[in-house]
């Protein structure tokens, strides 16, 4: 069962030929060029790289690109959803314009003063801000912790998962001179502490990434901000 | 509320629930002895009348309910009523001083 239509649409049921190593983006794609034209749907590398492809299948948020079939159908049958969370435009394609917007939000957007006329940072491998940064950089922006969040469904102000373990990635970084305005963009009812600590971001995240960590650290940074009078 | 604010709440609540953890097992402890040892309601209050110890105990578990409780309760009334701004902190002022006013007035009862 495949969802039309926008907010108020409903399920519309498919037969697919099934394959061996098949993907639920396989099934998806098998629709849109074999059974209905007029499917839309989000994709781009097919490999887990881009964060287009994720939809909610059997009420579960998920990369469809590389959740095989075996995995997750239940009896042969799959419900395929669009994210939630999220505004539908048609069919599986969300607007990710809230999303994002979040990014900036959170001060996203890496801000440093070194000109190209600098040497390189220096930053040890090893170095414990490095290190966290390591844990948390891979995100693909796939929006799956998003649709994933509760807090998000109850307070639609909250930044998110995605977006704050971006600004714990920029308050790792020891190039970043934006900080001080991050852990303000980040602190209170609309950020990091409106987090239950729920983890079905980390939970869900294809990447394995435990934005809940990230979280968790922006708090300590906030209150240790707040504690020395710099927030 | 500005984002300090916001911030301090979380540290009052975070702060209070660690003074409360400490409240709860100590008077959790108190009443599995007061039961299983079978005072009666006048050695109780034998015990508490006059003692500064047990006032300032559940002072201080008092206080810290009006101070948690309430943080607890706007998160609470925004996520699931959507009530925000300052007719819901106004409220929740009230909600807290009520407290701590209705326990202090038990703390007393069992002190004076």
């Amino acid at each position: 069962m495949v969802w039309r239509g926008t907010a108020d649409g409903s399920f519309q049921t498919f037969e697919v030929p099934r394959y061996a190593s098949q993907t639920v983006l396989d099934v998806v794609t098998h629709i849109q060029r074999a059974l209905d034209p007029t499917l839309a749907y989000r994709y781009a590398c097919r490999v887990g790289m881009c964060g287009t492809c994720a939809m909610t299948v059997n009420g579960v948020a998920r990369w469809t690109c590389r959740t095989h079939i075996d995995k997750v159908a239940k009896d042969g049958a799959l419900e395929i959803a669009p994210l939630r969370n999220l505004p539908v435009i048609r069919d599986l394609v969300t607007d990710m314009g809230e999303f994002f917007d979040k990014w900036a939000k959170a001060r996203g957007r890496f801000e440093g003063t070194a000109t190209r006329k600098d040497d390189f940072a220096n930053v040890t491998p090893q170095s414990a801000a490095r290190v966290q940064v390591d844990a948390a950089i891979e995100c693909i922006g796939c929006g799956v912790c998003y649709a994933s969040c509760d807090v998000v469904t109850w307070n639609r102000d909250y930044l998110g998962p995605a977006a704050l373990n971006r600004a714990w990635t920029l308050l790792n970084d020891a190039r970043d001179t934006a900080n001080a305005e991050r852990l303000r963009a980040v602190a209170g009812d609309a950020g990091c502490h409106a987090c239950h600590t729920h983890v079905s971001c980390t939970e869900r995240c294809p990447k394995h990434i435990a934005p809940t960590a990230g979280i968790a650290g922006l708090k300590r940074a906030v209150v240790k901000a707040a504690l020395r009078g710099e927030l | 509320m500005t984002f300090r604010n916001e911030t301090l709440l979380w540290m009052l609540q975070r702060a209070s629930a660690a003074v409360l953890v400490l409240c709860v097992v100590v008077h959790l402890a108190t009443m599995i002895y007061a039961i299983r040892g079978g005072l009666s309601a006048a050695e109780i209050l034998g015990r508490t009348r006059g003692s500064y110890g047990w006032l300032a105990f559940y002072s201080v578990f008092v206080l810290a309910c009006a101070v948690h409780v309430p943080i607890g309760m706007r998160a609470v009334l925004t996520e699931w009523l959507a009530w925000r701004g300052s007719s819901r902190d106004i409220a929740l002022a009230v909600f807290a001083a009520l407290l701590a006013a209705l326990g202090m007035r038990a703390v007393m009862g069992v002190f004076l």
